[in-house]
C-alpha cells in the first residue's frame, strides 16, 4: 500500500466486507465470541471451538462464520456470544449452551430466551446490546471497535475506521494536526489530566535528530482495567494513534510499554504491528508521503512505579524503574536524552477519533474543561461490572446506578474510590458530581487511569486505606526517603490501628507524615501516596476514632476487632461448624434452647481465628460476628 | 542451576545475540532468561555481563528492582493471588490465606517439593472476575474459598508430570 488511493479502495472494500457480514448481506451469519481475559478465562475459546465443529459437522463453513471480537465491556454477564445479521446477544454462556444455540437459533432460527439479558427492573429479556440499560448511556470513542472487529484482523479494522484520522493528518501540517488537538481538549487520560496537545507541542519546538512516542501501557493501579481492554480490543487504534503523534512531533520512532501481566494484548498487539507492517502502513515512506514510522514493544517487569513517565523510560533503557528529576521534562530530554512524548493508551485511542471525526465532534460532549469521554472500570461492589465509557459530566449516580445497576445484596452505598493508589473516596454526598478532572480532584479524589471500586457497608475504610498504604509501601522504589519510609511508618500506624493498639495521637501523626511524604518526593507516586489516608480520615474519621477508643471495627472486617459468637436460640447443634472450625474452638454448651433436643454450641474466643470456615458452613445463619472485643 | 553447563551458557549467549541490535536490551535479555529458567541466579548475571558488556552489579541492581525477576527458583507451579483493589474488596485476602494454609507456606514462597510457589499480584486487571487467581498464566475466575483445595487437589494431582 504506496499511495493515498490505495488505501482509500482498501478502506472502501473493508468496509463493504464488514457491513455485509454485520447485515448479513453476505449470505451469511457471523457467531461472535468475547475475546477479552475475563470472559477468556471463563472458557470463551472453548465455547469457540464448539461452535466451529458444529458449523463443521453441519457443512456449513459457507453459511456461518466464527471470529472472536474485543472486550464488550461488561463483565460480570460474560462470556457474551453475538450472533449477526440479527445482533442478538446472548451473556453468560457455557459451552454446555452452545449446542442449545447452534439447534435453535443457527439452525432453526429461534432466540434462546434464557440466555438473553434480564433487566433487572423491568424484568424483560433484551435481545440486542443498544438496548441493555448498561449500554445506553456510554459513548464509544476510546473503546472503538470493542465488540465489533476481530482485534486480530486488520481488515474488520479498516472496514471500522482504521487509518483514517491517520489518512487525514498525512494530509495535514504537523502543527495542524496538533492544533487540532488542541482544539479538542483532549487532557492524558493515564491520570494527571495534561493537556495532549500541548505535550506534543514542547515536542515539536524541540529541536533533535530524533525524537521518540512512547504509549504508556504500565497500567498497574488496582482496579483498572480500561488500557489492557483497549490494546485487546482494538490494537490498530492506538498504534494509529501513536503514528499521528509521531508525525505531529516529527518522531520516527514508537516504544509500546505493556506490563508484563497482559500476555493477551501484548499478543494481539505484535500481531497488529505485523501485519501494518506488511501492508505497508507502518514502515518508510508511509502511504508515499516521506513519513517513516516503526513501532516497537517493550515489556514491563512488575513495578507500579514504571507507570511513572520518567521511571519507564528509565525502565526502557534497561535500568532500574526509578523516576527522574523535571524539569527536563521528556518532552525536552526523554528517552536517551532525546525529546520523548509519553502518552497513556486510551490518550492514543482518542486521536484517530478525532482526526477522523474532527476536534468539534470529540469536544461535542463533556465539561468545560474536560472534552470528551473516559473510561472506567467499573468494580468492587456494584452489579454491573465492567468497562463503561461515558461522557465527562456524567454524574457518580448516573454511573453506579444506571450504568452500574447499583450495589448488589441490598447492601448500602458507603464510598467510591478512584485514581487507586493515587486518589481518594467519594462518598454519598458526592454523588451528583459530574465526573470530570477538575471536580474530583476539587473532592479531594482524582480521576486517575479511571479504575473505580464501589464499596458497600461491609467495607472497612481503616482496612482499606491500610491496603493502599501497603501497596505503596510495596511499590515505592526507594529513591526518595520520604516516600520510602515515611509510608513505611504510615503503614504500622494503620496496621497498629486495624488491630486496635492504636491512639488518637496516631491520627495526628497520620497527617503529619501525610504532608511530609506529599511535599518531599519525587515523582507523583509519592506525592499522592498519602492519599487514600488524607480522604478517608476526612470521610471517616468516625470509622479511625471507634477502632482506637471502641476497640472495635464497624464494617465487621478487622479481625482483632471483631468477635464471633452463637446465637443459641438458633443453633440446632448439627456440629457441623465444629468439622469446620480449624482451631477446635467451639464447644458444646449445657443448654438446651426450646424446642431443641441437644444441647447448643458456643465459640472460645480466645481461640478463635475470625477465619469465618464457621459461617460458611452453619445453614441456619446462627453464627453472629459482632463489632468490638468480648 | 549452581553448575551451568555448556549448553546453558550457549542458550545465554544465544538469548543475549537476539538483542544485539537493540540499544539497550537489558530488560529484554533478563525476560527471556527469567520466562526460559524461571530464575536469573548470580551465576547466569555474570554470563549475561561478560556478554553484554553491562557490569554485574547494574545487573544485580535490575534483576532485584523488578519483581517479575526472581533469585530463586520457583515452584512448578506458581499460584498468583491478585490482591488488587477489586479482590481484595470481595475478599482475596482470605483465599491468599487459604493457599497459605494448606500449602504451609507464606507468599513469595516455594514448598519444599517444588511443586508450588505462592506469589501476592497487583492487580492483573481482571476485575470483572474478582477475586482472580492464575496458576502458571491460567486465570480461575470468581475463586472462593471453598474452591482453594480443590484447585490444589487438581494441581497435586498432576504433580511433577509435564
Amino acid at each position: 500500500m504506496k499511495t493515498f488511493a490505495e488505501l482509500d479502495a482498501k478502506i472502501c472494500s473493508c468496509t463493504q466486507a464488514l457491513n455485509a457480514k454485520i447485515e448479513g448481506t453476505n449470505g451469511k451469519r457471523a457467531i461472535l465470541l468475547c475475546g477479552g481475559t475475563g470472559c477468556l478465562s471463563s472458557n470463551s475459546m472453548e465455547i469457540k471451538k464448539r461452535f466451529e465443529e458444529l458449523v463443521a459437522a453441519h457443512n456449513m463453513q459457507d453459511k456461518v462464520t466464527v471470529n472472536i471480537v474485543g472486550c464488550f465491556g461488561f463483565c460480570s454477564q460474560g462470556p457474551f456470544v453475538k450472533i449477526y445479521p440479527e445482533d442478538t446477544l446472548y451473556r453468560m454462556v457455557q459451552e454446555s449452551d452452545v449446542d442449545e444455540i447452534f439447534k435453535e437459533d443457527i439452525l432453526g432460527g429461534n432466540i434462546v430466551g434464557h440466555l438473553l439479558y434480564e433487566d433487572p427492573t423491568t424484568q424483560l429479556k433484551v435481545t440486542k446490546q443498544d438496548d441493555i440499560t448498561f449500554y445506553k448511556k456510554q459513548r464509544r470513542v476510546a473503546l472503538h471497535g470493542g465488540g465489533v472487529i476481530n482485534p486480530e484482523d486488520i481488515d474488520e479494522a479498516l472496514g471500522y475506521g482504521a487509518f483514517q484520522g491517520l489518512k487525514h493528518a498525512l494530509s495535514m501540517d504537523p502543527k495542524q494536526v496538533i492544533d487540532e488537538i488542541l482544539a479538542s481538549g483532549l487532557r492524558g487520560r493515564g491520570g494527571g489530566g495534561f493537556p495532549t496537545g500541548r505535550k506534543w507541542q514542547f515536542a515539536y519546538n524541540s529541536v533533535a535528530d530524533q525524537k521518540y512516542v512512547v504509549c504508556n501501557g504500565d497500567e498497574g493501579d488496582p482496579g483498572a482495567f480500561m488500557d489492557r481492554s483497549i490494546l485487546e480490543g482494538n490494537p490498530y487504534a492506538v498504534i494509529e494513534g501513536m503514528m499521528i503523534a509521531g508525525y505531529a512531533i516529527g518522531a520516527s520512532e514508537g516504544y509500546f510499554y505493556v506490563r508484563a501481566e497482559y500476555p493477551i494484548a501484548v499478543k494481539r498487539l505484535r500481531n497488529a504491528i505485523k501485519q501494518m507492517n506488511e501492508i505497508g502502513i507502518l514502515g518508510d515512506n508511509i502511504l508515499g508521503t516521506g513519513f517513516n514510522f516503526h513501532a516497537h514493544i517493550r515489556l514491563g517487569a512488575g513495578a507500579f512505579v514504571c507507570g511513572e513517565e520518567t521511571a519507564l523510560l528509565n525502565s526502557i533503557e534497561g535500568k532500574r524503574g526509578m523516576p527522574r528529576p523535571r524539569p527536563p521534562f521528556p518532552a525536552v530530554k526523554g528517552l536517551w536524552d532525546k525529546p520523548t512524548i509519553v502518552n497513556n493508551v486510551e490518550t492514543l485511542a482518542c486521536v484517530p477519533y478525532i482526526l477522523r471525526e474532527g476536534a468539534e465532534s470529540f469536544a461535542s460532549c463533556g465539561t468545560e474543561k474536560s472534552k470528551g469521554t473516559k473510561v472506567f472500570a467499573l468494580g468492587g461492589k456494584i452489579n454491573n461490572v465492567g468497562l463503561v465509557e461515558i461522557p465527562m459530566g456524567t454524574t457518580l449516580r448516573e454511573m453506579i446506578y444506571q450504568i452500574g445497576g447499583g450495589i448488589p445484596d441490598g447492601k448500602k452505598f458507603k464510598a467510591i474510590q478512584t485514581g487507586g493508589p493515587s486518589g481518594g473516596c467519594l462518598t454519598a454526598k458526592d454523588l451528583d458530581v459530574p465526573i470530570d478532572f477538575d471536580n474530583l480532584v476539587a473532592k479531594g479524589s482524582m480521576m486517575g487511569s479511571g479504575g473505580a471500586i464501589v464499596m458497600d457497608e461491609d467495607n472497612c475504610m481503616v482496612d482499606v486505606a491500610k491496603f493502599y498504604m501497603e501497596f505503596i509501601c510495596d511499590e515505592s522504589c526507594g529513591k526518595c526517603s520520604p516516600c520510602r519510609i515515611g509510608t513505611k511508618r504510615m503503614l504500622e500506624i494503620l496496621t497498629r490501628i486495624t488491630e486496635g493498639e492504636g491512639t488518637m495521637q496516631d491520627l495526628e501523626e497520620l497527617e503529619e507524615l501525610s504532608n511530609v511524604v506529599k511535599s518531599n518526593s519525587l515523582c507523583a507516586l509519592g506525592q499522592t501516596a498519602a492519599n487514600p489516608v488524607v480522604s478517608t480520615l476526612t470521610h471517616f474519621r468516625d470509622e479511625y476514632i471507634a477502632h482506637i477508643e471502641q476497640k472495635a471495627c464497624p464494617a465487621k472486617v478487622c479481625k482483632k476487632l471483631i468477635n464471633y459468637t452463637i446465637d443459641i436460640n438458633r443453633c440446632v447443634s448439627c456440629a457441623r461448624c465444629v468439622a469446620a472450625c480449624p482451631t477446635g474452638s467451639i464447644y458444646k454448651t449445657d443448654y438446651v434452647a426450646p424446642g431443641n433436643r441437644f444441647a447448643s454450641y458456643q465459640i472460645e474466643d480466645e481461640k478463635c481465628l475470625r477465619c469465618g470456615a464457621c459461617i460458611a458452613t452453619c445453614k441456619l445463619h446462627a453464627i453472629i460476628v459482632e463489632a468490638g472485643r468480648k | 542451576m549452581a553448575h551451568i553447563n555448556e549448553a546453558g551458557v550457549k542458550k545465554i549467549n544465544e538469548i543475549c545475540d537476539r538483542y544485539a541490535d537493540e540499544k539497550t536490551p537489558l530488560m529484554m535479555i533478563l525476560s527471556d532468561i527469567q520466562n526460559e529458567y524461571g530464575y536469573i541466579p548470580l551465576e547466569v548475571q555474570k554470563i549475561v555481563s561478560e556478554k553484554t558488556g553491562i557490569s554485574v552489579s547494574e545487573i544485580y541492581g535490575v534483576v532485584t528492582f523488578y519483581s517479575f525477576f526472581s533469585l530463586e527458583p520457583k515452584g512448578k507451579y506458581v499460584i498468583g493471588c491478585c490482591l488488587g483493589t477489586a479482590c481484595y474488596v470481595k475478599g482475596a485476602q482470605q483465599i491468599i490465606d487459604k493457599f497459605s494454609e494448606i500449602l504451609g507456606i507464606g507468599a513469595g514462597q516455594t514448598t519444599e517439593d517444588g511443586l508450588f510457589t505462592i506469589d501476592a499480584l497487583r492487580c492483573i486487571g481482571a476485575c470483572g472476575i474478582a477475586p482472580a487467581v492464575t496458576i502458571n498464566g491460567k486465570v480461575y475466575p470468581k475463586v472462593s474459598v471453598t474452591q482453594v483445595p480443590k484447585i490444589i487437589e487438581q494441581y497435586r494431582a498432576m504433580g511433577g508430570a509435564e
